[in-house]
């Protein structure tokens, strides 16, 4: 065994170990249930993120097949972040439920994937641990097992994420076909403009576009999102999506980096029809869920134009706007999983009059949703500023301008519930929600975490340093 | 003096709001913030002139500077010169003025008066910023609490009008952004404005992305065809938010069509220039034209905006000096004598709760102070001498002849044309009234303006008389401003001819 084992792959073996745990305590003789399991659980989830900030490991390991450095250090760190907020928000959700133990084993099993996803230095890997990623979540989705929408969303999921990944596994065929290697390194000499390549070149990004849930391949997101219990639309939408764009970058800036002509122009389209289309669709939403589905999916072209930028500002920025994104969506899932949770309203003409019966949740969501339009003084800001910016260091400014006019448009359906809340009135109202401890615990790390992380330029300059 | 208690004294006061309960303490809150802050602007103005004379000739003094996102050169930098002040100064009397309107804001007062200071936090931010990004921030900070102003507590079509304008805003912010971008990867990848005198961007470059900042800039000072959110959200506006919006926010887009698009590109603004002056002058007819036909008091008032403010344009598009500093003032009395007038209005509304000028009539006699604030302030709208529109509309028109080349003599004449109309809807208006007949006998009740009403108009009137009495002591100060920006602006002349004889 190597020396470095042990560091290298800290976050994966801490997260087994806690799997571990979790499914000893369901096995155990004296069945520990309700509040007292969750508590258990979510102190393991803490040490998790905890012990996650001292790794800084360097080194590769399984011969070059799984590497670790800083900045992977830092993703994984996120997306522990963010599974603890998602974890203390279904608290009221998974208290009552009879398979607790078991949705925190499948979860971090999925974690233990995109874990072992944003390490991976082969393409063999990447797919495997894809899979590993992606197949727990199904099981997921379908969580609320009375419901007849939860088990339509997990069908949707698996189908749709199978497709996937069958052109995913078919693209990393062909550009092993015309290389011989499915090592990054190998790759990322041999890759060449020849159509050959560059057709296995698309299928790869099909794939991912699938699971970043790009236009024209987003058109499972909104059924999904609608049908999955609130927690794990969040899980699907904030950590599997953030886990995503990490592998995404590394593999267009690493291995495609000599077509990066060829990528730019499908990125550039791609964004563009992403942001149009999430934006548009977003507008006509009336359930709360669908609707952010949609706005995750504009957000997700933002995205896209900041990984165009090609440079290690693209790389930061859009690392940096993951965490931001994580903050910003939590807290408005967290909201809206509360109200969905406590009363089973989901539609935007639901949240009419809110403020007035849950002023503090109303301004929660309300930052929220201005840190997803951008609005400073909110973390959103800075996040589209750099991403833009990243975007416009390769010169092309009408990507700019349309990403800038799809801000405005984005302003307005964050608006639109922004308004419903404080200025229409409603006969029958939300009632004042107790909001529990660990819920507001959750929305309060949401809420600092988006006024801090941009205010405070720290967050984007520890990115900087070590891309 | 610290420039950063600018910003944080209204950031206090609004954690200050925040933590009280009940309308008593909340608004004692906030009048003490708008206090300080006002005696704060006072310090910062007299300290400015102690810096000056005693030899400070660095275009901005006071200036501090904060590392913020080093490794793209963003810093946090501040820093003041003479026009920054005026309009700091601007702001502090509006900001005072519209907390005191407020005073008996029984719905939601606490989110009333929140919203109230964070939009002047971002007006203070945005006068003081000498850095791109820290402009463009508090400019962004300024918009949102307007929507929610209006949105809540405005009147007529105010959910409307509070998307209309919350859009139309945003969008103006998106397209400075484009410009922004466009200023940092060819100016030298910074967004450093102190040193703004420096940057030296490709003509071709200047070209292309002075349209977006001047035109995004623009928006927010109601350039046409970009101004219709103005008449909309002024008139669904509450008092004080109509007061900001007109007195502060516009103000915002002229101070960043001059300092950040005219001054780092001027090679650009003087290839556009006869767009930008026939679109001001558009604007300064139109708007007057437009006026004409209004019968709502609001409408009047946010008509007579978007003309008044197109002198400001028209002033910055003239490039000179004299028509610059004149686009400066015209800012600064614009900004009291509209505030003061929509605070007029609002006394009349709170009263009569119409706003209709068919519905009113002789109110002078029933409400002699409040009829008076109405027609002083209507006097200084159509520019009385002895009040600061006849200064700084005068000062604008003396800047604009000095151009020889037809074009903008003709613009200037029909500008200066544009005041007889002023004439006719600002003396229909208060005569119709606060003249005449009493209208409704129920009106004959009313009590006069109480003292907040009172404080209020008074704070706004001595800004507004000294200005137009003894202009020289804001112009000392803005003069040596607009000095230091026209060396600039006047060398982009010189580029721009030789590309049209190279043509």
């Amino acid at each position: 065994m190597p020396d470095n084992f042990f560091s290298v792959m800290q976050f994966e073996l801490v997260a087994t170990v806690i799997m571990f745990i979790v499914l000893l305590l369901r096995l155990g003789k004296k069945r520990i249930t309700g509040d007292s399991l969750l508590l258990v659980i979510n102190g393991l989830l803490t040490i998790n993120l905890l012990v996650g900030f001292f790794c800084n490991a360097h080194g590769s390991l399984f011969g070059d097949m799984f590497f670790s450095n800083p900045l992977i250090c830092f993703q994984k760190s996120i997306l522990n972040l963010g599974l603890l907020i998602i974890s203390l928000q279904s608290w009221p959700w998974l208290k009552n439920h009879h398979h607790t133990a078991e949705f925190y084993i499948i979860l971090l099993a999925s974690l233990i994937g995109m874990f072992f996803m944003i390490s991976a230095q082969n393409m063999f890997m990447v797919y495997l641990s894809l899979e590993l990623a992606t197949i727990p979540l199904a099981a997921l989705a379908n969580f609320d097992l009375q419901l007849r929408r939860s088990g339509e969303a997990a069908m949707k999921y698996i189908i749709s994420s199978a497709f996937s990944s069958g052109v995913l596994l078919f693209g990393i065929s062909l550009v092993y076909g015309a290389i011989g290697s499915l090592n990054f390194e190998v790759i990322s000499i041999g890759m060449s403009a020849n159509p050959l390549m560059i057709f296995g070149f698309v299928l790869i990004f099909a794939g991912f576009a699938f699971k970043l849930s790009a236009a024209p391949f987003h058109l499972w997101t909104a059924d999904v999102y609608e049908g999955a219990p609130v927690a794990v639309t969040s899980y699907l939408s904030v950590i599997s999506k953030g886990a995503i764009v990490f592998v995404f970058i590394t593999i267009l800036y690493r291995l495609f980096q000599n077509i990066f002509d060829t990528w730019y122009q499908i990125l550039f389209l791609i964004a563009v029809l992403t942001m149009v289309i999430g934006n548009l669709f977003a507008m006509r939403q009336q359930n709360l869920k669908r609707f952010l589905a949609f706005s995750s999916i504009a957000q997700v072209g933002f995205i896209l134009i900041g990984i165009g930028g090609n440079s290690s500002e693209g790389l930061t920025a859009s690392v940096y706007f993951v965490l931001i994104y994580i903050f910003s969506n939590l807290a408005a899932f967290g909201v809206i999983s509360l109200v969905s949770t406590l009363t089973g309203k989901e539609s935007i003409s639901d949240y009419k009059g809110f403020y007035k019966t849950n002023p503090l949740l109303a301004w929660v969501l309300t930052l929220a949703l201005f840190s997803l339009a951008g609005i400073p003084p909110t973390a959103g800001f800075f996040g589209k500023f750099f991403l833009l910016m990243a975007g416009a260091a390769q010169d092309n400014y009408p990507l700019v301008i349309i990403a800038a006019l799809n801000m405005i448009v984005s302003l307005y359906y964050y608006l639109r519930v922004v308004k419903a809340m404080f200025m229409e009135e409603n006969a029958d109202p939300i009632q004042k929600l107790k909001t529990g401890v660990s819920p507001a615990l959750a929305l309060i790390i949401c809420v600092a975490g988006l006024l801090l992380t941009g205010l405070i330029g720290g967050a984007y300059e520890y990115i900087s340093s070590i891309v | 003096m610290n420039l950063n208690l600018l910003i944080l004294i209204p950031v206090a006061t609004a954690i200050g709001i925040i933590a009280v309960k009940g309308l008593p303490r909340v608004r004692m809150v906030a009048l003490a913030g708008a206090l300080v802050q006002f005696i704060l602007s006072f310090v910062l103005f007299f300290s400015f002139r102690a810096e000056r004379a005693s030899g400070n000739q660095d275009p901005f003094v006071f200036t501090q500077y904060y590392k913020w996102f080093p490794s793209l050169n963003i810093n946090y930098q501040i820093g003041v010169d003479g026009i920054s002040i005026a309009m700091i100064m601007l702001t502090a009397f509006v900001v005072l003025a519209g907390v005191l309107i407020s005073w008996r804001q029984e719905k939601w007062s606490k989110e009333y008066f929140l919203l109230l200071i964070l939009l002047s936090t971002g007006a203070y931010g945005f006068f003081i910023a000498l850095d791109l990004f820290t402009l463009f921030f508090f400019l962004e900070v300024a918009v949102i609490p307007k929507f929610l102003l209006i949105g809540i507590w405005g009147s007529g079509k105010k959910e409307y009008a509070a998307m209309k304008l919350a859009l139309m805003l945003m969008g103006g912010s998106a397209l400075v952004f484009v410009g922004l971008a466009g200023t940092y990867f060819f100016g030298g990848q910074s967004f450093d404005l102190s040193s703004g005198a420096h940057i030296t961007m490709d003509p071709d470059k200047q070209m292309f992305f002075f349209p977006f900042l001047f035109v995004g800039f623009g928006i927010f000072t109601a350039l046409f065809p970009f101004h219709t959110w103005v008449p909309d959200g002024h008139s669904s506006a509450p008092t004080a938010a109509s007061m900001f919006l007109a007195g502060i926010s516009m103000k915002l887009g002229g101070y960043g069509c001059l300092r950040a698009a005219t001054w780092l590109m001027p090679e650009a603004a003087h290839y556009y220039q006869p767009l930008i002056i026939g679109l001001s002058t558009i604007a300064i007819i139109y708007g007057a034209f437009a006026t004409l036909m209004q019968t709502d008091l609001k409408y009047i008032n946010a008509y007579s905006s978007v003309s008044h403010c197109g002198f400001v344009l028209l002033g910055i598009g003239m490039l000179n000096e004299t028509a610059i500093n004149g686009a400066v003032m015209q800012m600064v009395s614009h900004g009291l004598m509209t505030a003061l007038f929509f605070a007029a209005i609002g006394m009349v509304y709170d009263r009569t709760h119409t706003r209709m000028v068919k519905d009113i009539g002789g109110l002078l006699k029933i409400t002699p102070f409040i009829g008076t604030v109405f027609i002083l302030a209507g006097l200084c709208s159509l520019g009385l001498p002895g009040m600061s529109g006849f200064v700084a509309e005068m000062t604008v028109f003396m800047g604009g002849w000095q151009n020889p080349e037809t074009l903008y003599r003709v613009a200037t004449i029909l500008a200066c044309a544009s005041i007889v109309v002023t004439a006719v809807y600002i003396l229909r208006a208060a005569g119709k009234t606060m003249m005449g007949p009493l209208v409704n006998q129920e009106h004959a009740l009313f009590s006069d303006a109480k003292w907040n009403e009172r404080t209020a108009a008074f704070v706004l009137l001595t800004g507004i008389l000294i200005m137009g009495l003894a202009p020289f002591i804001i112009t000392d100060i803005i003069y040596p401003g607009t000095h230091v920006l026209m060396d600039k602006i006047a060398s982009g002349a010189s580029i721009t001819n030789e590309i049209e004889l190279l043509k």
